[in-house]
């Protein structure tokens, strides 16, 4: 099994955003970065099916030089090999942009199953995944919280979340892409050896295709204004506790 | 022309369609026609409910390869739709079934989509449409570029389907034929399931403590118990605390967990994602704790400490003990 997993780095979750002077997109320099969240899940899922299944996992990214980061930290949890589409230009890139930069790469690969978390942290399109199966030709299937490989017939069942607490099992054959819900397996983080195993491993370095442009433009970014008046309770930690539970039950009455 | 396309299980159609009208009428303004679509097999009565909206048309796209959902069905027969009507902009609701094929329909028809919108302007004679980045912490006007037709998907709940506007008189209702390869269709799907009977019913608890990722371990979970029970109130979790096995899966809060209404909603440490609110807000009386005072839960919550809930926890605990 030939598998690769997309991966995106992203700024921490912690990470305060602030704009820059334009006022179109946050200050790329301030922020600290990790790697989103569901590819953690997806980039896992890979390991335990090549545990399963033999083959290898290559992790494919696009981005800027800074993205090394998630790549170097995916070989370490155990990935074979990288496949970096770099360019500057590509470290705001939105979802279809990215999709478009790593589909002739990723084309030439030739992977049996292609893994991507559902939504990116940062910019949260949840479009990456279905737009590069349709540009590659493959099948998908999204928010996937179970995967089964039947070599033998060439096909894939995979269990989807659907809303409130509903799943269903699809089948398909591959090759195919999903893109992994978080939750779906028990995250393992890089070992010491890992760490130093990763220092050998190849990171390909790709140019994107040419003519890459974005049809979506942010014209403005800003704090969204509150839809509630929120009473804010300030004061030491007891001020506030004995404040809000007088609220509580005086003024809300649900204690 | 603005096309809908709504959507429905088994003729029963899917609440959050009205929003995606809702958001149609509002995009089109006066004078430019809203049409809907509902793509399945029997498909009826889901349509003959959107006929109440005031819109041009409600077209049935019926197809035996529709009957039970698949991206690669469903993508066909909106490809050919779209191409035949030609509208300026495709509206759908943000649901786990747009999320799975309207970006491959985008790729197909090689037109840009922006999801999870929330609002929509006007500026320069073209179309703003807000979106959430960086987990709601921002907003962002995204303007569209390309050719039309433009795909666009509207949060679930961002747009009232209270306001749609009724027409006079229902809209008359047509059927166009999809035109699907039953042979292209790769995916087979199986009947949609629930898991074991849930053990723990958060619907109907009167108070939920509800804990998220600021809790930092699982040992702490326990100061999030001992809050809960000083509230005489039921614990429940957002979904990292689920992912990472800390609490049941059944303690999970949100779109793919739980809905609850209760009287009281204590959020501890919850950044109050979009998945998440969706669970809540709803609650009669909501507090936030968190130590990010720009966190998102404070824009539903009516009460709330910008602190660290280590410190908050225990003096609440005390205080209820009183
Ligand atoms: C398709 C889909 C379905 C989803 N379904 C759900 C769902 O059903 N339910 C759900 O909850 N999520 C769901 N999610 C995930 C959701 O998008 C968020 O990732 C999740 O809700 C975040 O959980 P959190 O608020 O606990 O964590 P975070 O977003 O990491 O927030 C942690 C918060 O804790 C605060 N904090 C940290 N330390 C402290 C401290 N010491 N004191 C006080 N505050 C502190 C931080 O300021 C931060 O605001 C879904 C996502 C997708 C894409
Ligand atoms: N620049 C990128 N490089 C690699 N993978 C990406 C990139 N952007 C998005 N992805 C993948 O696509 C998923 C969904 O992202 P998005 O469509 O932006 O919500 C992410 O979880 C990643 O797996």
């Amino acid at each position: 099994m030939k598998i690769a997993v997309c991966i995106k780095q992203v700024p921490t979750r912690e990470w305060q955003p602030r704009l820059n002077d334009q006022k179109t997109w946050v200050r790329e320099q301030d922020a600290s970065y990790e790697m989103n969240e569901p590819d953690a899940y997806a980039l896992e899922e890979s390991l335990r099916l090549r545990e399963q299944h033999g083959g290898e996992v290559v992790v494919c990214s696009a981005g800027p030089a800074r993205v090394q980061q998630v790549i170097r930290e995916a070989l370490a949890r155990g990935a074979d090999r990288a496949l970096h589409v770099e360019d500057d230009a590509l470290g705001a890139a939105d979802a279809f942009t990215a999709a478009a930069a790593l589909e002739p790469a990723m084309r030439e690969e030739q992977f049996d199953l292609i893994l991507t978390g559902l939504q990116s942290d940062d910019q949260g399109h949840a479009q990456f995944g279905p737009v590069l199966a349709e540009k590659l030709g493959v099948p998908h299937s999204t928010i996937i919280m179970e995967v089964q490989i039947d070599e033998a017939a060439g096909s894939l069942k995979v269990k989807r979340e659907l809303e409130g607490g509903w799943f269903q099992y699809v089948t398909m054959p591959s090759p195919a892409l999903l893109t992994i819900q978080s939750g779906i397996n028990q995250l393992r983080y890089a070992t010491l050896k890992g760490i130093m195993a990763a220092k050998k491993k190849e990171i390909r370095k790709v140019a994107p295709p040419a003519g890459l442009a974005s049809r979506l433009t942010v014209t403005a970014l800003y704090v969204p204004q509150k839809a509630k008046q929120t009473v804010m309770i300030g004061g030491s930690p007891a001020e506030a506790a004995a404040e809000l539970v007088r609220r509580l039950r005086e003024e809300a009455r649900v204690l | 022309m603005i096309l809908v396309i709504a959507e429905q299980r088994n003729d029963k159609l899917n609440r959050a369609s009205w929003e995606a009208v809702v958001a149609a009428q509002q995009l089109a303004g006066e004078g430019i026609p809203v049409k809907v679509a509902v793509l399945g097999q029997g498909v009826s009565t889901a349509a003959s409910e959107l006929a109440q909206a005031e819109v041009a048309e409600v077209i049935t796209v019926e197809h035996e390869a529709l009957a039970s959902y698949t991206s690669d069905a469903f993508v066909q027969a909106a490809a050919g739709l779209v191409t035949a009507t030609a509208p300026a902009h495709v509206v759908f609701a943000h649901t786990y079934q747009t999320r799975d094929f309207a970006p491959a329909l985008a790729a197909r028809l090689d037109r840009a989509l922006v999801t999870d919108v929330i609002g929509l302007k006007v500026a320069e004679g073209r179309p703003l449409f807000a979106r959430p980045m960086f987990q709601g912490k921002l907003l962002a006007d995204v303007a569209l570029g390309g050719p039309a037709p433009h795909l666009v998907t509207v949060q679930i709940g961002a747009f009232r389907a209270d306001t749609v506007q009724k027409g006079p008189a229902p809209a008359p209702v047509t059927s166009a034929t999809a035109t699907i390869d039953p042979g292209t269709v790769r995916q087979t799907p199986e009947a949609p399931f629930q898991e074991a009977k849930q053990a723990v019913d958060l619907s109907q608890a009167e108070r939920i403590v509800a804990v998220g990722r600021g809790i930092k371990t699982q040992e702490n979970i326990a100061v999030a118990q001992q809050l809960a029970d000083a509230f005489g109130a039921e614990l429940a979790a957002s979904r990292p605390i689920c992912d990472n096995g800390w609490l049941p899966m059944e303690r999970q809060i949100g779109s793919s967990g739980q809905t609850v209404a209760p009287k009281l909603y204590v959020a501890v440490g919850i950044s109050g994602a979009i998945q998440h609110l969706v669970g809540m807000k709803g609650s009669r009386t909501i507090v936030a704790i968190n130590k990010d005072a720009d966190a998102p839960i404070f824009e539903v919550a009516d009460y709330g400490i910008a602190g660290d809930l280590f410190d908050v926890a225990p003096a609440l605990i005390a205080e209820l003990k009183k």
